[in-house]
């Protein structure tokens, strides 16, 4: 990675954290409803594993947390702000929210708000692109709680078996909703746990995007040559609640600055300094220069876009004309 | 026209999808190398090999998700459950994936994926696994529910599914599979919405899907022989959506109206078939409708219990009759 990546780098996780940073005044403001999970803390986990595969090509799902992962995936930041929004220009055309980003021409195939729901859906997208006979894979971000669901172990299993091409990558921010990891989980080690099935894996620091990349570029490298799937564990943090409903009650002050010191933007952004390629200075700038693009970009889209039409509430229900479900339109025999 | 057995007609409709577009799969507990539990697979596996044909482990919500995730991208998977009462562990892949992607992704996404499960009470299989879920099935948005009462239906709802974008649910009957009945020799698509009308009559309606037409079917016999009565039979093949217009057209004609199901009357085809009976021609009614269902019990093992839990074509007849008030 050379400094230019790092700085572009950089530069993404810092439009993440700001894009976030204002998803939270716009709920404070009631401009965004529902559930709102946010990300900061965790950028160098999406950004730094995606960096080491082929955003828009691969083909990536997600929990809740998916704002910034369909973002790096090419998602335009205005329709993600926009869906949130609930507005017709949205990604999913307010019908999602914040849970439920597509951007299915990037490949993301989704947020989805079950818990470890998406493990045999990513599966699924695994098996079709091997039908289908592409170098392409499917990547699999998770939290640690969610590989305590069935569904876990269900698709570790088959993904092994079959040697389908999918990468799982659990982003292990400690906490399951506001229960410690160690107060859900027998095994607190993720990795460990997929021995089980055969796959390898491999558990690093998710903070320094430089140590995400390099462990990625090999996950990937093994998915991709056909060998199945690979499970990577990201060691991390989230600043905020698990959504804006949690008061983060559960965690200690100490904890939270602890891990606040090993802030992924500043370890990249002190390394990038102490190497002579980066300045305080051009880092302010660019902070400046980011909000000033967000507010006039990105939320002045959102907030002048439309709503859905009330007459369009039922479409999106089921495919519009399909031709076998008419007995006018089906060929052969009429009944 | 070729006669043949129901699960024969299944067979055939994998057959011919599997052979016309090589992203069509099927996959399932059983279905591959041992032929299905069935036999609605059989042959297949040797015919398009194991990457087509895919015996799952026994994990329905995970088989379940790999087959809508694979859909998203294209692939066609025709997805057996081997008894209904399995698909409880899929639910939340079917709902909560499946039914609801194209809508919470504003149309950007969609999962033509086809599950197939038979439900029913077969010979003393027990509580958990007699259970008929089509009722729940067909109360969610985003799923479309089908229910093949004969082998035509079988092969041609099966054929459509495949090729419809929307998910499908097919809701078999385990006492089926070894029914026969004329299948045409050409290809045909059955639609997947709408109803049949299976008898013409003018005295009062039966409607029945999946293997309660068949009850109707006898009831019919022994009202026009013993009683006078001239019942008319709709085939709800379609439980979601039903449809409204054939119901109305029916009730409108007959005035009477009847339902039969296998499933136990709460929340079931019947309630929501009599809604739209109040929604649709309330006032065409001569009487008020009844319902032939199950007891509100798990399904007993002791045959003699069993039996009595669920209707038959004698509770059709005697329904009937006390409806009419003709004896």
């Amino acid at each position: 990675m050379n400094a230019a990546d790092k700085k572009r780098l950089l530069k993404e996780m810092l439009y993440a954290r700001r894009f976030e940073e204002r998803c939270y005044e716009a709920y404070v403001d009631r401009k965004i409803g529902g559930f709102l999970h946010l990300y900061p803390g965790q950028e160098a986990c999406a950004h730094g594993v995606l960096e080491a595969a082929r955003p828009g090509e691969d083909h990536v799902i997600t929990g809740y947390r998916d704002h910034v992962h369909a973002i790096k995936c090419g998602a335009d930041p205005k329709e993600v702000m926009a869906e949130l929004f609930g507005k017709e220009t949205g990604s999913s055309k307010g019908r999602g929210g914040s849970m439920h980003i597509f951007d299915v021409k990037h490949h993301f195939y989704g947020g989805y708000a079950l818990v470890g729901g998406p493990f045999p859906l990513a599966a699924g997208l695994a098996k079709g692109i091997k039908m289908k006979g592409g170098d392409q894979i499917a990547i699999c971000f998770l939290g640690d709680a969610a590989n305590n669901q069935g569904t876990f172990h269900e698709s570790l299993n088959i993904s092994a078996l079959w040697k389908l091409p999918v990468l799982y990558v659990c982003e292990n921010n400690l906490y399951g909703i506001g229960t410690r990891i160690d107060r859900s989980t027998a095994v607190t080690e993720q990795y460990k746990r997929v021995c089980g099935y055969d796959i390898p894996a491999d558990q690093v620091d998710g903070q320094d995007i430089e140590i995400v990349y390099k462990a990625a570029q090999k996950a990937v490298k093994h998915v991709r040559s056909g060998k199945g799937p690979y499970f990577l564990e990201l060691m991390t943090y989230r600043y905020r609640g698990h959504s804006m409903s949690d008061s983060n009650a559960y965690r200690s002050k100490d904890e939270e600055a602890d891990w606040s010191k090993r802030d992924p933007i500043l370890i990249l952004k002190n390394r990038l300094i102490k190497a002579g390629e980066y300045t305080e200075a051009e880092h302010k700038k660019l902070d400046k220069k980011i909000i000033d693009e967000i507010e006039n970009d990105v939320i002045k889209f959102a907030e002048e876009s439309p709503e859905p039409k009330v007459e369009e509430l039922e479409k999106y229900v089921l495919a519009e004309n399909d031709p076998y479900v008419c007995a006018e339109n089906v060929r052969g025999e009429q009944q | 026209m070729a006669n043949m057995m129901y699960w024969e007609a299944i067979r055939r409709a994998h057959d011919e999808e599997m052979a016309n577009d090589p992203l069509v799969i099927c996959m399932g507990e059983d279905i591959g190398v041992a032929g299905g539990t069935y036999k609605a697979t059989q042959g297949l596996y040797d015919k398009y090999g194991a990457e087509r044909v895919i015996d799952t482990p026994i994990s329905e919500n995970g088989y379940t998700g790999i087959g809508i995730g694979a859909s998203f991208v294209g692939v066609r998977a025709i997805i057996e459950i081997m008894s209904v009462n399995f698909a409880w562990l899929a639910m939340d892949q079917i709902f909560n994936s499946a039914a609801k992607v194209r809508y919470m992704s504003g149309g950007q996404l969609t999962s033509p994926v086809v599950i197939r499960s038979p439900g029913g009470t077969a010979h003393q299989l027990g509580a958990q696994h007699s259970a008929r879920m089509e009722k729940v099935f067909m109360g969610i948005a985003g799923l479309r529910v089908v229910t093949p009462s004969s082998p035509k239906q079988a092969y041609g709802l099966l054929k459509s599914a495949v090729r419809c974008n929307d998910p499908v649910f097919i809701n078999e009957h385990e006492l089926m599979y070894n029914m026969k009945g004329e299948v045409p020799d050409t290809e045909f698509f059955h639609p997947l919405e709408g109803s049949e009308v299976v008898r013409q009559g003018k005295d009062i309606t039966l409607f029945g899907y999946n293997i309660s037409v068949h009850w109707c079917l006898q009831a019919a016999d022994i009202l026009a022989k013993n009683h006078g009565i001239d019942a008319e039979i709709v085939d709800l093949f379609s439980l979601s959506p039903l449809d409204r217009v054939g119901i109305a057209e029916s009730v409108s004609k007959t005035h009477h109206a009847v339902i039969v199901e296998e499933a136990e009357a709460p929340v079931g085809v019947g309630s929501e078939v009599m809604a739209i009976i109040n929604e649709e021609c309330f006032f065409d009614l001569d009487a008020a409708p009844v319902r032939v269902s199950s007891a509100n019990v798990p399904q007993p093992y002791n045959h003699k219990l069993e039996l009595a839990a669920i209707p038959n074509k004698d509770n059709v007849v005697d329904a009937v009759v006390k409806l009419l008030g003709k004896s």
